[in-house]
């Protein structure tokens, strides 16, 4: 037996106008925990699907033990021992925990499954490893930390050696990825070989053995961990330096722009509290920022100030105006502009040309119709000037299909369209998912900006470095309730974890009443 | 009391082929595949098993054996026509609902041309009598007996068999729940490596070997052995996408739905029997519209809370992830 257990030999897998894997060698140790660094787009999951039998390389080798092998798919993978926990969890909603680990590999008599006997293994491995779940709670019920863990325990249950972790932190908070690292060391002391997936460089510099750097497609190269450094690896990364803090100011808050009070939003379809009684202000020229957990409440509070959605109760003032029951259009024109988290099904009419989804908020102007009909001369010139602007690229410029375009530069997109169009408060959800780090650095930098000209910005954002380094002003929601409001200077990213997971929390009366004017 | 055994007598017959009809839906939606042609394979498989009884009611067969190979006949029938439906849905990744609709109005069209062709009639007419008086020894309990065993037709039996065979089917065995599986996150069940297209397929099959059943026992125990391209199966593959959706997608309640609507059409078909209703002077055949209008209100107000599999209607395509 040679030194690699897996070894992937010039891996090459192209797809219609792109070279997703472009001659790709990467080899793992047995027993190494093996980090796979790169940005949005650089083949990372293309290359591990190939590896797990989803897709079918174009040309290259991969070898077990010094063998060649044929992976045509997951069944293939597992009999080889390698297991997956997927990005978005591939999780039966409805099923239990246990359905959801013996789905596939179900141990049974005569076609009628063997739930006991499964239990009791799963249970084992639950207890060996330190993965507490329920293994008859319904996954829908569970936490995303405990979906995790089920997802772990898929691939111990089938006694994977070769794990293949998919950019599992995204969704964790500090604490839970503190746990994961943790676990993650542990099997690779028992002999389990780790392929971990990520962009944060921080995780690989703490558990990472050895770690291969993609870039578009190509491999740069692989390095060992403990000779390297951060900047060392994001070069590799990017091709270029690039500043991890925010260059911003001192922040400079004016009048009281957004107001919410006591604000709920009770669930339509099971009747439980969203939001519980929130209350907050957002200033002009400050950066507030709701951090938290997904689906602790944010969207809810975004829906009802944008105007998606009705809160039950509540009011919501913007520059001393009761907007609570304003349409969407009103609230627009008194000044909110917002970049959605859902750029796709909220921000883009992706069928649309480039042009017409710059003017999307303003075409019923009279700038751009004349009795219902559009103005196509003055919205060429003026999408021109915003591509010119706020530097979109695209293929054919304004007439460009928006769904063929990158999603940094579809964000760019909605960006200019959102902070071209006059307004007061700036309401950005997750404004950087999804984009790689060039393009993070940029939104970062047209948030300071919009700050910096006097205008309120509320950030929701559940990448914690974006909180700390953006924000002038942390909120914390935990189940629809404001826990804590922390300062991005003075706090640490223990302390806003403990905040993001319940564990710590202030008394919500002293954080609204602060706020009051 | 008369009346009470003379309704739960009535309604068996009639709630048996709602009942096989709403699990194939079942299995064909938990699969992901949405099946709106159940009402074509009903009449699909009712018309063979009507043109089989047709054939062999003069060979002197027992009627009951008559009627069993009648059903694996009307099995058959309904499995091939679901193909159909697969090969569109599954394969070419159509539009279910469209391929299902094209499917119903097939079959009517079908039945007219080929009856009128060979028998010169609308449909097939069959002269044999699988009425039962009287099951022996199960018959002569008390109440239950007479309720269950009397006056009926030996379908109501092999109904409720085949309703315990597939909900332990359903929930017990390593098929139903690779099968569930497949309609609600489709590429989860791919990723442990079960093959969503064969599981659909399957699914599918076995909406049609019960709609197909289900049709024939409509024929049998609603229609006296009788099948026209007229009237078809009066919309009771329909009702029984109701009644799936108001059994919530699983076996029990689908049991219990297709019982109340059955209920409803016996009770619309006796009005002269019960003196309150018939005394109130309406129009009878105002209250054949009865359950009909029931399936409009119960999914009215169920269907908000209504939890159909998630990937029902969505073709399964492996690249998008």
């Amino acid at each position: 037996m040679g030194e690699y257990i897996i070894e992937m030999l010039n891996i090459t897998k192209t797809f219609p106008g792109i070279v997703a894997n472009d001659n790709i060698t990467l080899k793992l140790k047995k027993g190494e925990i093996h980090a796979l660094l790169g940005e949005n787009g650089a083949g990372k999951s293309t290359l591990m699907s190939i590896l797990f039998g989803l897709y079918q390389p174009d040309s290259g080798e991969i070898r077990k033990n010094g063998k060649p092998v044929k992976i045509n798919n997951p069944n293939d993978a597992n009999d080889l021992g390698i297991g997956m926990v997927h990005q978005h969890f591939k999780l039966v909603d409805i099923f239990t925990v246990l359905e959801n680990i013996i789905l596939g590999v179900e141990p049974n008599k005569m076609g009628i499954i063997q739930k006991d006997e499964a239990r009791k293994k799963v249970l084992e491995l639950s207890e060996k490893y330190g993965l507490k779940v329920d293994p008859d709670a319904y996954v829908e019920d569970i936490t995303v930390g405990m979906q995790q863990r089920v997802e772990i325990l898929k691939m111990l249950y089938r006694d994977n050696e070769i794990l293949i972790f998919d950019e599992p932190t995204a969704v964790l908070t500090p604490q839970e990825i503190r746990e994961l690292l943790q676990i993650m060391r542990g099997f690779a002391r028992e002999g389990k070989s780790i392929l971990f997936i990520t962009h944060k460089l921080n995780e690989i510099m703490e558990v990472a053995d050895r770690c291969t750097v993609l870039r578009k497609g190509k491999c740069i190269g692989t390095v060992n961990v403990k000779d390297t450094t951060k900047e060392e690896l994001s070069r590799m990364m990017v091709g270029r330096d690039i500043s991890f803090k925010v260059d911003k100011k001192e922040s400079k808050p004016g009048e009281v722009v957004l107001s919410v009070r006591n604000l709920n939003v009770v669930s339509k379809s099971h009747g439980k509290n969203l939001v519980k009684d929130v209350s907050f202000n957002v200033r002009a020229g400050e950066i507030v920022c709701i951090a938290g957990i997904d689906g602790n409440g944010q969207r809810e509070i975004v829906n009802a100030i944008t105007g998606l959605e009705r809160p039950t109760s509540g009011t919501i003032t913007l520059c001393g105006h009761d907007i609570t029951k304003a349409s969407i259009r009103e609230r627009s024109i008194r000044g909110i502009s917002h970049i959605p988290e859902d750029r796709h099904k909220h921000g883009l009419v992706l069928d649309y040309k480039l042009e017409e989804n710059l003017v999307l908020q303003r075409y019923w102007q009279p700038e751009f119709q004349n009795k219902g009909f559009i103005k196509f001369d003055a919205v060429r010139k003026y999408a021109e000037r915003l591509i010119d602007k706020f530097d979109i690229r695209s293929g054919q410029g304004p007439i460009t299909i928006t769904r063929s375009m990158s999603g940094g530069n579809q964000q760019k997109a909605i960006i200019a369209r959102e902070i071209d169009k006059e307004h007061e408060l700036l309401i950005a959800v997750q404004p950087t998912r999804g984009l790689d780090v060039g393009a993070i650095e940029y939104v970062h930098k047209q948030l300071v900006a919009t700050r910096d000209a006097g205008k309120a910005v509320l950030l929701v954002s559940l990448e914690l470095d974006e909180v700390m380094d953006v924000s002038d002003r942390i909120l914390v929601i935990y189940e629809g309730e404001i826990v804590g409001e922390l300062d991005p200077k003075t706090t640490t990213l223990e302390e806003l974890g403990l905040y993001m997971s319940g564990a710590k929390r202030d008394n919500a009366k002293e954080i609204n009443d602060g706020r009051e004017e | 009391m008369e009346t009470v055994y003379y309704l739960i007598q009535n309604t068996l017959p009639v709630a048996i082929p709602l009942l096989l009809v709403a699990l194939g839906g079942m299995f064909s939606e938990t699969s992901g595949v949405v099946n709106i042609a159940l009402e074509g394979i009903m009449l699909f498989g009712a018309y063979f098993g009507a043109l089989f009884v047709y054939f062999v009611q003069d060979s002197g067969l027992d009627p009951q054996t008559i009627l069993i190979l009648g059903m694996l006949i009307a099995a058959i029938a309904g499995l091939l026509y679901s193909l159909l439906l697969s090969f569109a849905a599954i394969n070419m990744k159509a539009n279910q609902v469209i391929t299902g609709t094209s499917l119903n109005m097939l079959i009517p069209a079908i039945i007219l041309l080929f009856s009128k062709m060979y028998f010169n009639s609308d449909g097939v007419t069959t002269s044999i009598n699988f009425y039962i008086q009287k099951i022996p020894v199960l018959g002569d309990i008390p109440i239950l007996g007479r309720m269950f065993f009397q006056k009926t037709y030996i379908t109501v039996i092999i109904g409720f068999i085949l309703l315990i065979i597939f909900t332990i089917v359903f929930y017990k065995t390593r098929f139903g729940l690779r099968l569930r599986a497949c309609g609600e996150h489709p590429h989860a069940a791919d990723s442990v490596g079960i093959n969503v297209y064969k599981m659909r397929y399957a699914g599918v099959s076995l909406s049609g070997i019960l709609g197909g059943i289900g049709g024939f026992f409509y024929s049998v125990g609603v229609m006296d052995g009788n099948v026209n391209g007229h009237t078809g199966v009066a919309g009771f593959g329909f009702l029984a996408l109701a009644v799936m959706i108001f059994g919530q997608w699983r076996p029990g309640k689908i049991l219990f739905a297709s019982l109340f609507f059955a209920f409803l059409r016996t009770l619309a078909y006796s009005v002269s029997l019960i003196p309150f209703l018939y005394n109130l002077g309406i129009n009878q055949t105002y209250y054949r519209m009865l359950p009909y209008v029931a399936t409009m209100i119960v999914l009215a107000f169920t269907s908000k809370k209504s939890r159909a599999p998630k990937s029902a209607g969505i073709p399964y395509d492996k690249s998008l992830r």
